[in-house]
Formats: structure tokens, sequence, C-alpha cells
């Protein structure tokens, strides 16, 4: 059979993979994705779908202020509605400790647009008047907002494919070699797929390919727990996270627009790479359903309808894989996420597109080379 | 072996058998049910305080419904029974029980999932409207409650269930308008012979035609419902079908039953991550079970309507034998001549099931005919119309992805109603076999969990 070719291979169709396809054709290049599944079936379809960047570390920030400028501007880029809703972002907390911490990032913070604001128990009781008793403060980044996660993805990989990449679903690849100047690609039915450059974007699994070319990366798959409320008059506004000291007391949740709650939190669960299957824990369900109310009694009287969970990839550092390979030409690496992914899928699109392209970013992602982690096995050995 | 824990979900027909076989055995399993009372679905019980007889409650089945909750009084003392306790997940070999908002989870050897069927349903434009009503809602109005659905009422669809019901609100008293049933006459004659194989149970649907025909209740054969009509202050005013012919008809009523046969309640043996395998002669993906009711995971069965719909004298047969599956993988003795000879008589009633099948079959075509406006999930209000859309712009012909793009199936019923006419559509705008639409993943919890819901440990 002959291979398919293009200037760029990219492995894995989640929001990163199917953004940095629809990128890398508006410069012209031709591209070929790979997806095992469906295009932003795994962590890409199902997480929260928190479009935050309060609470990003600093260094982010401007990756993630890039990737606000594509959600703004999603439907006329990608050509569909994301349902996506900017009311903010809350962060609250229950102890002055807490209140520090808030206080400290909004500082630090406070060149990169967020326009956050510190906000007292009263003024946020008077604002938020749902808020429990037991909450004194809290920070709130007015421009943050969420959307669908069950759309984003598969639209931006219809926008790639409107503008000429060559998706290919239900491919799975079991071999990644360099061959000569091209990187040869084989899929589980022996189809062969070619390309000077390659780009990982295979999430959770990753490591596994970055591993065949020398570079493991310390990470590991978990699955954060999610629930869904039945739908009920819009009330909420922000998304809301609460801080915690122990960290499956953290509770996130958000309204959508049909009115349901969706609230995330409660730790993570092991999960299943092979088959490819996340499972949600009733503790930690229950024991969500015991912190929410917390933070907003009147959750009380809702019920939960489903739970869910994914499959993510959490870097020991908790920030991703991004950028060349340190030991390749021509392979380029975007994975381990650690469960911030969403947000800055549509900048990382556009940052890869442009490295791939020009050779440089102009938006700083050194941090994320995936060469530091040979170093610091180095240093450790 | 005393030890051995063993929960039953579900106490009717083929629950409260399981439990007896164990008793017997010298197990004391823990059976739980979400309703009030044991019985199930067919031998509900009516209220305390209500006081109608067995005749008028059960008809021809009074013997059998008053020897179930005989069999059960009996168990009583023998069995950890938890009424009004609804089993919402399965974790770890646990199952999570929730009752009065208390959760608790309960480490089991063994599960048996007895837990029934409710009503399979193909939408119709206007079936959102207040008035219509399952044909099992309509039951247990009646059992139940002793209330009718309304005062004049169209009973339509198809299957054995759509002329009992009928029959029993023509005996309460109640009237109705008209049967309307999607299949023909001659599917039931050609389905004879295999019918033949419970001449009892063929003899009292035989009187219960004559019982409606008695009673000159109208009943037209070979329809497709097109529209129910009414509006959203009054509800149902009417409906409209069209008849073998083609031409169409109307008739005014407030209340319609809908009904096409019923479907297994299989989510708990999803959550226990039973394989499920598709039933081409039903149209639908069924946890797959041996004879006897083993399911792929160890430990689990699956009795009664909840694994293959035999009714309930097949639920009977079906907890006996799997209680004893369950003895016998934990290396007890099992009467084998008894079982081979309840093996046997299941396998009868298999045979009559497929007749039923073949006389009442489920009208896939009807799906490819719903016009785009008429709602498929009523849960999330989402038209068929939405629906083909996700199929033809967006390329979603698998049933997990059209409900991610387009919510079929993600609201309260967690596409229980739903599901099996949105795979006919789904399969139909795709243009593929409904086998590969695939199924609804399930997820708990089974049914919507109180937020207040606080885990106690036993
Ligand atoms: C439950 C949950 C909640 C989350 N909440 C948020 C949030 O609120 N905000 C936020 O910013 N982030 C959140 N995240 C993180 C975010 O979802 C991820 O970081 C992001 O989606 C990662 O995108 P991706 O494209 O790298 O990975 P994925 O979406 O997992 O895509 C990787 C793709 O690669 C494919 N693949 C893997 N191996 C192969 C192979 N060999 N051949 C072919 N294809 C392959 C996979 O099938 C998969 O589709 C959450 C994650 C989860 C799981
Ligand atoms: C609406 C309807 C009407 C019917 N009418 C007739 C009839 O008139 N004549 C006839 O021969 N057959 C009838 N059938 C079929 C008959 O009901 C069944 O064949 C028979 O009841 C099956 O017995 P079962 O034990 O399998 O399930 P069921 O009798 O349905 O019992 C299942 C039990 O499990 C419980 N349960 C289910 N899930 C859970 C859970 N997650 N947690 C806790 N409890 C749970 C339910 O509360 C129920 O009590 C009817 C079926 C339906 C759906």
């Amino acid at each position: 059979m002959n291979a398919r070719k293009a200037d760029v291979i990219i492995v894995g169709g989640g929001i990163m993979g199917a953004a940095t396809a629809f990128f890398l054709r508006k410069r012209g290049m031709s591209v070929i994705l790979l997806e095992r599944g469906l295009i932003g079936q795994q962590a890409s379809g199902v997480n929260f779908g928190n479009v935050r960047r309060m609470g990003r570390p600093i260094e982010q920030l401007p990756l993630a202020n890039r990737s606000r400028e594509t959600w703004l501007k999603f439907k006329e880029l990608f050509g569909d509605d994301v349902e996506l809703l900017l009311n903010g972002h809350l962060r609250v907390g229950f102890t002055p400790a807490h209140e520090e911490r808030m206080a400290k990032y909004a500082q630090d913070a406070k060149d990169f647009g967020l326009d956050m604001q510190m906000m007292g128990a009263k003024a946020l009781r008077e604002r938020f008047p749902y808020l429990g008793p037991e909450i004194t403060a809290g920070c709130y980044a007015p421009h943050d907002g969420h959307a669908n996660p069950r759309l984003a993805a598969p639209i931006i990989g219809r926008a790639a494919v409107r503008e000429g990449a060559q998706v290919f679903e239900n491919t799975e690849i079991v071999s990644v070699e360099k061959d000569g100047e091209d990187f040869r690609m084989t899929a589980a039915d022996d189809r062969t797929f070619r390309a000077p450059v390659a780009l990982i974007t295979a999430g959770a699994w990753g490591d596994r390919i970055s591993a065949k070319f020398g570079e493991p990366v310390p990470m590991i798959a978990k699955g954060p727990q999610m629930c869904v409320t039945e739908p009920v008059p819009y009330a909420i506004g922000p998304t809301i996270g609460a801080i915690a000291d122990v960290f499956e007391q953290v509770v996130f949740f958000r309204q959508v627009a049909r009115g349901n709650i969706v609230i995330g939190g409660g730790g993570h669960e092991p999960v299943d790479l092979e088959n490819r299957r996340a499972y949600v824990n009733p503790h930690r369900t229950l024991y969500k359903l015991k912190n929410a109310p917390r933070v907003v009694p009147a959750f009380n009287h809702l019920n939960i309808i489903r739970v869910w969970s994914g499959i993510e990839g959490y870097m020991e550092d908790s920030s991703p894989a991004m950028g060349p390979s340190a030991r390749v030409p021509g392979l380029y690496y975007a994975f381990g996420f650690s469960g911030e992914g969403f947000q800055l899928g549509p900048g990382v699109g556009d940052v890869m597109a442009e490295l791939i392209h020009t050779g440089a970013t102009t938006t700083p992602i050194e941090q994320y080379h995936i060469g530091r982690f040979a170093k610091q096995a180095m240093q450790a050995a | 072996m005393g030890q051995c824990r063993v929960i039953i979900v579900g106490a009717g027909p083929a629950g409260v058998r399981c439990a007896e076989v164990l008793v017997a055995a010298g197990i004391r399993p823990i059976l739980v049910d979400e309703g009030r009372r044991d019985g199930g679905q067919i031998y509900r019980r009516q209220p305390e305080g209500f006081n109608r007889s067995y005749p008028t409650l059960y008809g021809t089945e009074a013997e059998r419904a008053r020897s179930l909750h005989q069999t059960f009084e009996s168990l009583r003392g023998s069995i950890d029974y938890r009424p009004e306790t609804l089993a919402w997940n399965i974790f770890d070999r646990q199952l999570y029980t929730v009752s009065a908002r208390v959760s608790k989870a309960l480490p089991f050897d063994a599960l048996v999932v007895c837990s029934g069927a409710t009503d399979r349903l193909m939408p119709v434009k206007g079936w959102h409207r207040a008035g219509t009503y399952s044909l099992g809602a309509a039951q247990i109005a009646l059992k139940s409650q002793a209330c009718a659905i309304g005062r004049r009422v169209v009973f339509a669809g198809t299957g054995p269930l759509l002329y009992l019901v009928a029959a029993q609100y023509v005996k309460a008293g109640a009237h109705v308008e008209a049967i309307l049933d999607t299949s023909s006459l001659w599917k039931r004659v050609r389905a004879l012979p295999k019918l033949a194989a419970r001449p009892r149970v063929l003899v009292n649907g035989l009187s219960l035609m004559r019982t409606l025909r008695g009673a000159g209740v109208r009943i037209v054969t070979g329809i497709e419902p097109v529209e129910i009509h009414g509006s959203p202050e009054d509800g149902v005013s009417g409906i409209t079908y069209r008849g073998r012919d083609g031409s169409t008809h109307q008739l005014a009523c407030d209340a319609v039953a809908l009904g096409y046969h019923v479907r297994p309640e299989t989510q708990l043996a999803d959550l226990a991550r039973c394989e499920f395998r598709f039933d081409a002669e039903t149209r639908q993906w069924l946890p797959a079970v041996d004879q006897d009711g083993r399911s792929t995971v160890p430990g689990v069965y699956l009795a009664g309507d909840g694994a293959r719909v035999l009714g309930a004298d097949g639920a009977e047969i079906a907890g006996k034998l799997a209680a004893w599956a369950l003895l016998q993988d934990l290396g007890r003795p099992v009467p084998e001549a008894e079982r081979d000879a309840l093996r046997r008589e299941r396998g009868v009633m298999d045979r009559f099931r497929q007749g039923l099948v073949e006389a009442f079959p489920w009208p896939a075509e009807q799906a490819a005919r719903l016009p785009d406006e008429a709602i498929v999930c009523r849960c999330e209000a989402i038209t068929a119309g939405e629906l083909r859309r996700v199929v033809n712009q967006m390329g979603a012909c698998e049933a997990n992805r059209a409900k991610a793009f387009s919510r079929v199936g993600m609201g309260r019923c967690q596409g229980r109603y739903c599901g099996h006419a949105g795979a006919e559509v789904i399969a139909h705008a795709a243009g593929v076999p409904v086998e590969q639409v695939g199924r609804l993943r399930g997820q708990a919890p089974v049914k919507p969990l109180s937020i207040a819901v606080r885990e106690e440990v036993e």
C-alpha cells in the first residue's frame, strides 16, 4: 500500500491536534491528522469545560492569553458556536490563608489582563447571594468563562477538514519511526503515513511515543471526577472554584446554558489506559456531594443525573511537554497538559503551527521543553 | 458458606423466587427494591389502606400473585429486606444503595439483578404533551392508585400490554376510545404457531380481545400514529393516525397511553461492567447471559425481564435458575432434575417470546418517517430534525457521539426512554445498520440522586 504523504503528520486528534492541524493549514502546510477513535473523544471532549486563566502558573499566562484571543474569535475562525459563556471565574476560600493565597495571585498576575478583584464576605454575598456562610473571601476574574467541551474539538476538527487537512479517524498508530528524512507512521490496520515533520498530541498516551524516541517523561494518567445536575433556572453566573487544604475537598462548578450545573472535584481516580475507560468512584462522588453544599447550600435541593470521568496525563511538575524534541529533528510534542489543557488548546494549536512553520514562537514556551526531564534525570543521577 | 454475601435487586417475581431458593439453601440475602412494597411490576401491591381484592387487581393472575406475595411474607424473617431503597451504583464489588438520603456501600460476593422492564417507546409528534403516558404508567395509575389517566383514553402502540391495560381500564369502568395497533392481524396469525407454545397465555389473550370487543372498544390494526394533538395549557385533545390504506383519521381523546412492548432495565448490568450483545430480533443491545442467568462478570447474575423479557412466569423461573447457578458456582448442590425441567419450560417460554416479537414488532421504520419537528428526547426537548442534523452535518453516526452533539439521552432518564428510537433515527439518517450505532453508555446514578445524600458505613 502506498503511504499517504504530507508536510506534517499529527498523532492524536484531541483539541491540541485538531487546533494545530487547523492553524498549519492556515499557514499553507499540508497536514495529516491521525486519531485512534473520533476527534475530541478523550480528555478534550469530556473535560469540565473551564476556559479559565485565573490560577494558572504566572509563566503560563502569555500562552493562556494567546489562547483566549482564539476563544473570543471561535465562531468566526472555526465556523460554529461552542457555547462560550464569559461570565467570569470566581475563586472562593474559607480561611485567612486562602484569602492571602488569592490576594498574592491577584498581585502576581496583575499585568496579564485578568482584572481580578478581591472580594470580602459581604461583597461576595451581595453579588452572589447563594454562597454559603462559611465562605470568607473571594477573587473574581470577570473575563474568564467556560465552553462546551463536547463540541469544541470536533468543531475545530471539521474546520481543519474544510481548510484542507486530511483527517483520519479510527486510525490507531502502532508504530512511529524515523526512516531517513521522513517519519513513517503505521496504523493498526497497516496503513502507513509519511511526513518530514511529526507532532505528537496523543494526550495521556503521548509518553508512550516520546519514550520510543528515547525521551521518557514522568507522567501518570488519572481521571478527574465529574457529575451534573438536572437543569435548573439560570442563577449561578461565573464558574466557581472553592479552595481547600485537602485536594479531595476541592469542588468547582459551572452552570451551562441549558441550566444543568456541572460539578467537578473529589479528587482523581486511576484509569484504564489500555481499554480507554475512566471510572468514577462513588466514594468520590459522595464526598464531593458532601462538600459542594458548603459553597452553595441550596445545592442540597438538587439531584445529580450523571457522573463521568476522562483520561488525562499529569506531569510530575504539572506542566506539559511542548515544543521540539531534544533528540530527533523534525519531531515535536504537545501533550501532558495536566488537567488544564482545554483552555490552552486553541492557543497551543496556534503556537505549535507557528513553531513548525517558522522555527520559533512569539509566545514563550521554552519552560515546557521536553529536554528538562532528561536534565533532571542527569542531575538526580 | 453461610458467610456468602448475596444481594438481590428487585422484589418482583424473579427476585422473590431467587430469594426463596437461596433461603432454602441457608443463605440470608439482602433484597433491595425501590418500591414501597414487594411484588414488582405485575404483582404490584396496592398501598396500605387500599382493599381491592386479588381478582380485581390481578384478574386471571390472581392466584399467582397471591402465591408470590405469600412466599414473600414467609421469607420476611429469613432475608434482609430493604424497601424504598434504590440501587444507584455498582463499583468495586459493592452495591451502592440509597434510602431516605443515606447511601450505603454493600459489599457482595454474588449479586442477582432482577430489575424488570419498562416500556419501549417510539416517539410520535406531540407525545410530549401532558396527557401522554406510557402504557406502564397508565397501568400503575390504575393498579396502585385506582386512577385512570383520562376520561377518554386512546391506547396506541403494539404488544400484549396494549390490550391488557386497555382491558383493565374497561373493567375498571374507564372509557377506552380506541386501541390503535401498529402491528397487523396478519403478523399475529403468522406468529400463532410460536404463540401456541403457551396455550394458557394465548387463550387469556384471546379472551382479552373478546372482552374488549364485547365492550365495543374500537380496535384498529396496521396503523401508524401521526400526531398527538393538544395545547400546553390543556394537554392532549386528540390523535391522528394513518390507516393501513394510507388514509388519515382523527380521534378526540384527553389521554393517550403509548407503548411498544417492553425493554429490560439494564443500567445495573452496565455498571457491573457486564458485556452486551446486539439482539437482532428485537433490535437492541442486551447483557449477555447464559441459560441460567450468568453474566460475563463472575458473581453477577441477571434474571427476569431485566435480562430477557419472558413475562412474569418466565421471571419466576429465571429467578430460580439464577439462584441455582449462584449456588452451583459456590460449589453447592442443586436439584438437577428440577433445574432441567425448568430450563425446558424456559425454552418453551422463549419460543412464545419470539412469537410475541413477531406478532408485535418494534416499528423501527417509523423512526425514518418521524417528522423533523417531532421531539425524540423529551427530557431535553430535542427534535428528530436536530438529531438528523448532527448525523448529516457533524458526522455523528454513533449513539454516544450523537448524544454528545445533540443532548439526546442526556436528561433525567439518561436515554432509557428515547435511546432505542434515537438509535433508529441515527441509523436511518446515517444509512447504517442500527447495530452499528451502538448503545448509550450507562453511568451512575441509575436514577437521579439528591445532593443532600450522605454516606453511611454499616
Ligand atoms: C474530566 C476532566 C476534566 C478537565 N477539566 C478541564 C478544565 O476544566 N479546563 C481545562 O483547561 N482543562 C481541563 N482538563 C484537561 C483537558 O481536558 C486536557 O488537558 C486537554 O483536553 C488535552 O487535550 P489533548 O488533545 O492533549 O488530549 P486528548 O483530548 O486526550 O487527545 C489525545 C488524542 O490522542 C489520541 N491518541 C492517543 N494515542 C494515539 C495513537 N497511538 N494513535 C492515534 N491516536 C492516538 C487519543 O485517542 C486522543 O483522542 C480536564 C480533563 C479531564 C479528563
Ligand atoms: C408496565 C408493565 C406492565 C406489565 N404488565 C404485565 C401483565 O399485566 N401481565 C404479565 O404477564 N406481564 C406484565 N408485564 C411484564 C411483567 O411485569 C414482568 O414479566 C414481570 O414483572 C417481570 O418480573 P421481574 O421480577 O423480572 O421484574 P419486575 O416485576 O419488574 O420487578 C423488578 C423490581 O426491581 C425493582 N428495581 C429495579 N431497578 C431497581 C434499582 N435500581 N434499585 C432498586 N430496585 C429496583 C423494581 O422496583 C421492581 O420492583 C408488565 C411489564 C411492564 C413493564
